[in-house]
């Protein structure tokens, strides 16, 4: 049995002991023993971000990148209030986090303290579950518990509410032999005779389609090599949400490219028409369904999710399947191939859906005067596509267009605030992504709006070194807002104009980083390349046209086959029931 | 643009939970984030060591919420399980309630004579009033306090619903 140390220690010998080699955070009263901790030994670096949300950013950027959990510590009130957007998000996209908050000492919880606040009421509901540590004793075998919940069943975050005394109090602390919950247990395996079920619906079906998500990423590489296996396998063609791009790739011809409210023609499509949906670990949102009463009327519905809350919440399923999706493909996997039970070809069904990508839904008018911000990424994604780029995004058109235009490979090389959508995301995911990748080329995908949220990050990408690449689709509107704007309310521009933004060449010089300005064209490719060149952090202003918009989309509340194309673009005055909706 | 309400049913579930801070707080919390109906809840540890409570929860909603209610409340990590004993079929439902009536001359006699058909007991009595405690199904104590109200009701407190499965197995 060890000697006693201060909860402090523990918790360092405890990160340790996790295999935690890197933690975000910002240092503040309420923390100082951890911080004079962590200055003492050398096995964890520490990342000093700029704003508490930075550093849960960057936690998210790191883990979704990595594979591996992400490490915030920050202080007590305002550095927990401000994790708390990065928190809900990571609890929004399954993103595995362990949020490490300092509390008041306890005898003065609940005196209205300074920097005092109920972090664990405050992080309840968009946490997967939180602590608030009160005997070191216990402060070990929580934080052990803390990254299993975070990174088992479907992954999220997880707050420690450490406080101060608890931090400089000693106790004993050994490494737990295994962790396992009582209440806690899920089911990873799926149930053998769904299994069966679903690969004979799979190889009845004429009109197939899979439906990927998230929970791909997160089950690991190799549930996207057993997803193209059984793609391959079944000759079904394959679609996926925002959060699963790049499980499956782009190059295959069995891509159908995104689905939803900016997916494309073929395969909002190909999900009206199917008679078998398999979604694997998606989880019916509404910017995928649109309208759900009319959301693939005619198929059978197989849902495999790890999350048995997700089944059945939006869309009704012929055929539940609670289980991890890396494991329930590969046990498709296997069985096809021992069966080989399909009998008929879906010659008919592929010729239907090379009649839908005939409409071309993604391209865009080109212009000879102003930069397409359409163009924009596909230039940038020629001009890096050999050297699998990490990227992240922040929330908005160029989002979109960065979904539809850049074409992934490979998984954990998107990063996107998905589900909460959050402005301000994308350049410490893309920190936190360098840090967990330093050979990688981290590229952060913003808007002008988004990037001034969390624009202070800058300093903390130039105090590392890290040579992450913010490239701005600068239009000077909140892209998407403008859109809606012109879509729904007859162009009544509400406040999505940015009168006064900063001169972005100077502020990236005034951060120590490289500024680039693109404005024409013609200067696009070599803008691009000189930014690739350049072997630190730069930061490009692309100025693209202002009034472009992010098509083909599914209005709110419209059904897949009421898209709007590019082409037949109209701006008008929805009814209230259009404008309820988000 | 008006809003449509749906046809809803009431459910009663027994949760089993971890008996730690905060719990209660984590369960009313996701019934109010995600717009879920309580109608009650009660809650009490129930083995030796206390470390295991049951919360019994009457809910209402379309058959489709219920089913979210459930998967929602066992997704909670200090969930042990959740048992929808409407679904079940038999199970027993009690509630108990306090009852204080303040009356004089032939209200009061009423208010007695009524006590004793509905099998409630005198618990306290003063010359001019009673409290009754009363133990029943939810529609029994209703019942039971609306007839009060015309003998002279001052105040009511009531615990709520707890239920159990019928049958010797556990739920």
């Amino acid at each position: 049995m060890s000697s006693e140390r201060r909860g402090a220690e523990i918790l360092i010998e405890a990160l340790i002991d996790l295999g935690v080699e890197v933690v975000f955070g910002y240092p503040g009263g309420a923390v100082l023993p951890i911080y004079d901790a962590m200055f003492q030994q050398n096995r964890i670096r520490h990342i000093l971000v700029r704003q508490e949300g930075g550093a849960v950013h960057a936690a998210e950027g790191y883990a979704r990148s990595t594979g591996k959990p992400g490490v915030v510590l920050v202080t007590s009130g305002p550095g927990a209030t401000n994790a708390v957007t990065g928190i809900a998000d990571a609890l929004m996209d399954s993103i595995p986090i362990v949020v490490i908050t300092g509390q008041v000492p306890t005898s003065l919880i609940g005196t209205d303290a300074f920097q005092e606040c109920d972090t664990i009421g405050i992080t309840r509901h968009c946490t997967k579950h939180n602590y608030l540590v009160k005997d070191p004793a216990k402060l070990g075998d929580i934080v052990h518990e803390a990254f299993y919940l975070a990174t088992s069943g479907r992954p999220g975050p997880v707050v420690i509410d450490l406080p101060k005394d608890v931090q400089v109090a000693t106790a004993r602390y050994s490494k737990p032999k295994s962790i396992s919950h009582q209440a806690y247990r899920p089911q990873v395996d799926p149930d053998a005779a769904r299994i069966e079920a679903a690969v004979e619906m799979l190889a009845a079906a004429e009109r197939p389609i899979l439906y990927t998500g998230g929970g791909i990423i997160n089950s690991g590489p190799q549930a996207s090599a057993a997803l193209r296996e059984l793609a391959r396998l079944a000759d079904v063609p394959v679609t996926s949400t925002l959060m699963g791009l790049g499980a499956f790739p782009a190059s295959s011809p069995q891509w159908l490219g995104m689905l939803g409210m900016h997916g494309t023609y073929e395969s909002n499509m190909a999900m009206n028409r199917a008679d078998l949906i398999l979604c694997l670990g998606a989880r019916f949102d509404d910017r995928v369904t649109g309208r759900l009463d009319a959301f693939s009327p005619r198929s059978k519905k197989i849902h495999v999710d790890i999350d048995r809350s997700s089944i059945n919440k939006n869309v009704r399923v012929d055929l539940p399947i609670v289980s991890d999706v890396g494991r329930a493909i590969e046990a498709m996997v296997a069985l096809w191939k021992a069966r080989k039970p399909r009998t008929h070809g879906l010659k008919r069904w592929w010729d239907e859906i090379d009649q839908w990508r005939a409409k071309r839904s993604l391209d865009f008018p080109p212009s000879t005067s102003e930069i397409m911000p359409q163009q924009a990424i596909r230039s940038l994604w020629e001009a890096t596509k050999d050297r699998s780029p990490i990227i992240s995004t922040e929330v908005g058109q160029h989002q979109m267009w960065a979904a539809q235009h850049f074409d992934f490979e490979a998984p954990n090389k998107w990063l996107t605030s998905g589900g909460l959508g959050t402005m301000g995301y994308g350049l410490p995911a893309a920190i936190g992504a360098q840090i967990g990748n330093p050979d990688a080329l981290v590229i952060d995908i913003a808007g002008e709006a988004s990037i001034l949220m969390n624009i202070q990050e800058m300093s903390t990408a130039a105090q590392y070194r890290l040579p992450v690449k913010v490239f701005i689709l600068n239009n000077q509107y909140m892209g998407m807002v403008r859109q809606w704007q012109e879509l729904t309310y007859s162009s009544r521009y509400a406040e999505s104009y940015t009168e006064a933004l900063p001169d972005f060449v100077k502020l990236a010089e005034a951060y120590g980083w490289t500024g680039i300005r693109i404005e024409k064209p013609d200067d696009l490719d070599a803008g691009i390349t000189a930014m690739l060149d350049h072997d630190g952090p730069v930061m490009v202003d692309c100025r693209v046209a202002q009034l472009a918009n992010c098509f083909p989309m599914i209005p709110s509340g419209a059904a897949h086959t009421e898209m709007i194309l590019q082409a037949n673009e109209v701006s008008g005055e929805m009814d209230d029931e259009a404008k309820a909706l988000v | 643009m008006r809003l449509k309400p749906e046809l809803s049913e009431r459910h009663t579930l027994s949760v089993l939970v971890d008996n730690e801070a905060g719990i209660l707080a984590r369960i009313a919390g996701l019934f109010s984030a995600r717009g879920y109906n309580i109608e009650s809840l009660t809650v009490a540890d129930i083995n030796e060591d206390e470390s295991i409570s049951r919360i019994t929860i009457v809910t209402s909603g379309p058959p489709h919420v219920i089913e979210q209610i459930i998967s929602q409340l066992e997704r909670l990590v200090p969930v042990h399980k959740v048992t929808d004993l409407t679904a079940l079929g038999p199970h027993i439902e009690r509630e108990l309630a306090l009852i204080k009536v303040a009356s004089t001359g032939e209200q009061r006699i009423e208010a007695l004579r009524l006590a004793d058909v509905y099998r409630a007991r005198v618990v306290d009595a003063t010359t001019s009033s009673f409290v009754f405690e009363l133990t029943g199904g939810a529609e029994k104590i209703d019942k039971f306090i609306e007839l009060m109200r015309e003998v002279g009701l001052v105040e009511i407190a009531r615990t709520g619903i707890v239920a159990i499965a019928r049958g010797k197995e556990a739920a």
